[in-house]
């Protein structure tokens, strides 16, 4: 391997674990501030308990977060230094943005909101929660429009080969960064409720604490449904939006080699087990279905990779324009399928609800603790869908991978990072989820909130 | 556009990201240094938890300076980015490994009470809020000294490199001024026995970190190419950075721990402002030649990026100072090991925090 691969593999490996932890803190700093707003104008026991409970969760995530968030940071300029060169001027402006809109509000007010109660009023308390849901939505805004220059460059002119800033207010609203950020989000929402139902499903089962397990599940229901019709209308826009600024990632996720008019969605397809194997071996097809996703007609035509392949060397020059279409393909096909799983258990939630069951079917609850991971198999698969199908362009159209990592960091240096994160990442992943695990499965404290009635200063004492 | 206009906002934003360097050193540099002395000044399970405590609610602000510091200089200066971050490729590796394992264990330490588990979490605190402050210290010092970088603007060294007797000066001081500054901030922060352990601490910390500071900053002087006017500034900023550590050196004998830090605090500041006005306008020089020289001109964004960038900061930087100060205003009652010895035996039960007086005495200002 040479330092290029192990920086694309470390890239890789950092953002993938970062980003377990990303949409989980943004959907709990959410879920709690709900629960505590609930507590606040209801005065019910009950979602204090909430906020208690999925509060330490929620720390857990952030802490992890966090200090991975560090090296998302770090690993442009020490890995990719001939990427900060080119896109510096546009690039760096809504990570600096990112740092002082959003990244000082959510981490002062998190350390604020976890010391400070009983030192302010109620109200005050409440607030700051919610500045942390604020600031971790904001602060995913930013580095999308990030990302999403990088899939769809705008705003910007070229001056002696190098893109610079024309126009921010185009690249803040990027007509894909608005539709990746609503897919983002919706995602964590996906990711928080699917958490909070199958944590609360693990007691339900087990006929522990029903009323605040069962609670739980009504609180996050709403925002399953709403996060399964969110992400399924951002992305259906997401998508038409690839096939006209990156059509051959869209071509690549569908497997479609040769130009089809009108073009069948690819149920399950095989191919040579190469790059770019050229042709499917076998494909099981709905007709017009690809056509009616990507340009919304019964008979539109979609670009083949062969044709893409032939337009982009007469654009750009020689050079193979075709990512990794298995990984691609099935990236999207597992997020595309795993989807489909969670808008159908979020009906069958819905309808449960209505017959007054939530508490009682065994099967739901069984059904849901499994499904309590796949949000994270989804959102993973969804960047590796979207970062390897922009593939061989690290910038679309504008530069290539291999022209954009520090031209002196060796490869055994590159390598030996590469290994200190894992490990680092196995064991602190291990450690958290080892915590994650046992605190979920502890339920929610049952003694007086506050004994005497006095409001105790919980200083937050897993701290 | 207008060239003046351009030079004038890379200044700017040299002093800037000069500002938000030093807001990081002195407010993360105390909570290096109580990291650092967790075990020592903290003997029991309370005590250690009292001393967390005392840096829990504002540590994680704290490091986005140094977050922001890094997003403000990609946004800025890409190429300086660019250069600083692959340079200094093994030494950040190091940084980051440290910031990580200091980080969780905020979040660890208190998650189970077995002796091992607690020590782990604090070892990796002692260590990490250490080898952190080294390596800045270590990293700044290699930045103003130069470190070889060809002309295509690439560090051309090693580790080892970066590994040379200033530099390695320039670590211990950061170390010993991070140690006597977090002793400082522990003694006006805690009550109980702390205060005067970390009082004990302070007694030679700060004389230490007066010695060190000084002697690397008439090294830093040393070293200066001759270039007048910057030299006497240089000079200048320096000696006073001198008084001051001297001061802070003796500023336990001062019975008013506020005003301890303030001096502390003081003399982190204008030790990172004698080596900005060393540095200005280079922001990266070159040991190899004059010619490759990284500057605020030869490094920067567009006058557009940085014009917008100003006006986000000129907005954000005000707010986020607001509500920093007012937080540290919340947290100012000092911290004492006593409030938690009835807990300390089942730390899971209390946490979280339920918003469990709501109603009633709803709204009102903090309550302090």
């Amino acid at each position: 391997m040479t330092a290029l691969d192990l920086a694309r593999l470390q890239f890789a490996t950092t953002t993938i674990f970062h980003f377990l932890f990303v949409p989980l803190s943004i959907g709990l700093a959410f879920y709690v501030a709900v629960n505590q707003t609930l507590h606040y104008r209801t005065g019910k026991e009950v979602y204090a308990r909430q906020v208690q409970f999925w509060g330490r969760l929620m720390l857990l995530s952030f802490a992890v977060g966090v200090v991975t968030g560090i090296i998302q940071e770090f690993q442009f300029g020490m890995n990719w230094s001939e990427y900060s060169r080119f896109v510096g001027d546009i690039f760096g402006a809504p990570l600096a943005m990112e740092a002082l809109i959003a990244f000082f509000l959510e981490s002062t007010f998190l350390g604020f909101w976890i010391f400070a109660k009983g030192r302010v009023s109620p109200r005050t308390h409440l607030t700051s929660i919610w500045l942390v849901s604020v600031g971790s939505i904001l602060s995913a805004f930013f580095i999308i429009a990030a990302n999403s220059w990088m899939q769809h460059p705008v705003g910007y002119k070229l001056v002696r080969g190098k893109p610079q800033l024309d126009n921010i207010w185009a690249v803040i609203t990027n007509n894909t960064a608005i539709a990746a950020y609503i897919h983002v989000i919706m995602a964590a929402a996906l990711t928080v409720s699917l958490v909070t139902i199958g944590v609360a499903a693990h007691h339900l089962r087990r006929e522990h604490q029903v009323d605040t397990f069962t609670t739980a599940i009504k609180v996050a229901l709403p925002i399953l449904v709403v996060g399964a019709i969110g992400s399924f209308f951002a992305g259906d826009q997401l998508a038409r939006l690839l096939v006209k600024q990156q059509p051959m990632k869209m071509s690549a996720a569908e497997a479609l080699f040769d130009s089809e008019a009108p073009a069948a969605f690819s149920v399950f397809a095989t191919g040579d087990f190469t790059a770019n194997p050229g042709h499917t071996n076998r494909n099981l097809k709905i007709p017009h279905a690809l056509s009616l996703l990507a340009t919304r007609t019964w008979d539109g035509k979609v670009l083949g990779i062969n044709q893409l392949q032939e337009q982009y060397v007469a654009k750009y020059g020689p050079g193979n324009y075709v990512p990794y279409v298995a990984v691609v393909y099935w990236s999207f096909r597992i997020m595309v399928y795993l989807f489909g799983a969670m808008a159908l258990f979020a009906l069958v939630g819905l309808i449960l609800w209505r017959r007054g069951r939530l508490a009682t079917s065994r099967r739901f609850q069984l059904i849901a603790i499994w499904m309590a991971i796949t949000p994270f198999i989804v959102n993973t698969a969804g960047w590796v869908m979207t970062e390897v199908g922009r593939q061989p362009w690290i910038v679309q159209g504008l530069m290539l991978t291999k022209n954009a990592n520090s031209p002196l960091v060796s490869t055994a240096q590159v390598a030996g990072t590469l290994i200190g994160f894992t490990l680092i990442f196995t064991v602190l992943g291990g450690v958290a989820l080892w915590l994650f695990l046992r605190e979920a499965r502890k339920g929610i404290h049952d003694a007086p909130l506050t004994p005497d009635g006095a409001d105790v200063p919980d200083l937050t004492l897993s701290y | 556009m207008h060239t003046v206009d351009y030079s004038f906002l890379q200044a700017l934003w040299f002093i800037l990201i000069a500002v938000l360097w030093i807001g990081f050193f002195v407010l993360e540099g105390f909570d290096f240094g109580v990291g650092m002395l967790l075990r020592h000044v903290g003997h029991t399970d309370s005590d250690r938890r009292a001393i967390l405590h005392a840096i829990g609610p504002v540590w994680d602000g704290n490091e986005v300076w140094l977050l922001t510091a890094g997003g403000a200089t990609f946004a800025a200066f890409p190429l300086w980015y660019a250069s600083m971050f692959s340079g200094f490729y093994l030494a950040l590796f190091l940084v980051l490994v440290a910031l990580i394992i200091r980080g969780v264990s905020f979040e660890f330490w208190g998650k189970d009470d077995r002796p091992r588990w607690r020590a782990t979490w604090e070892w990796t605190m002692v260590i990490g809020s250490f080898l952190a402050s080294l390596l800045f210290g270590v990293a700044w010092a290699n930045i103003v000294k130069g470190v070889p970088i060809n002309a295509q603007q690439n560090f051309t060294g090693s580790l080892f490199t970066l590994l040379n007797p200033y530099a390695l000066l320039g670590g211990v001081t950061l170390v010993l001024l991070f140690l006597s500054h977090g002793a400082i901030y522990l003694n006006m922060k805690t009550a109980g026995d702390l205060p005067e352990r970390a009082r004990g601490v302070a007694r030679w910390a700060s004389p230490a970190a007066a010695v060190a500071g000084i002697a690397f900053l008439v090294w830093t002087v040393i070293n200066m190419t001759d270039r007048t006017g910057a030299s006497l500034a240089v000079a200048i900023v320096g000696a006073i950075t001198a008084v001051l550590l001297a001061t802070a050196a003796v500023s336990e004998l001062v019975r008013r721990p506020g005003i301890a830090f303030g001096i502390s605090t003081a003399a982190i500041a204008m030790l990172f402002v004698t080596l900005f006005v060393d540095l200005f306008p280079n922001v990266m020089p070159s040991s190899t030649s004059a010619r490759f020289d990284l500057t605020i001109a030869n490094t920067s964004s567009s006058s557009t990026t940085l014009t917008i960038m100003a006006i986000v900061a000129a907005v954000m930087v005000p707010i986020v100072l607001a509500y920093t100060a007012w937080t540290y205003w919340v947290f100012r009652k000092r911290i004492s090991p006593e409030d938690f010895d009835l807990t300390t035996k089942n730390p899971f039960d209390l946490v979280g925090s339920g918003g469990s007086g709501a109603g009633p005495d709803a709204g009102g200002a903090p309550a302090g």
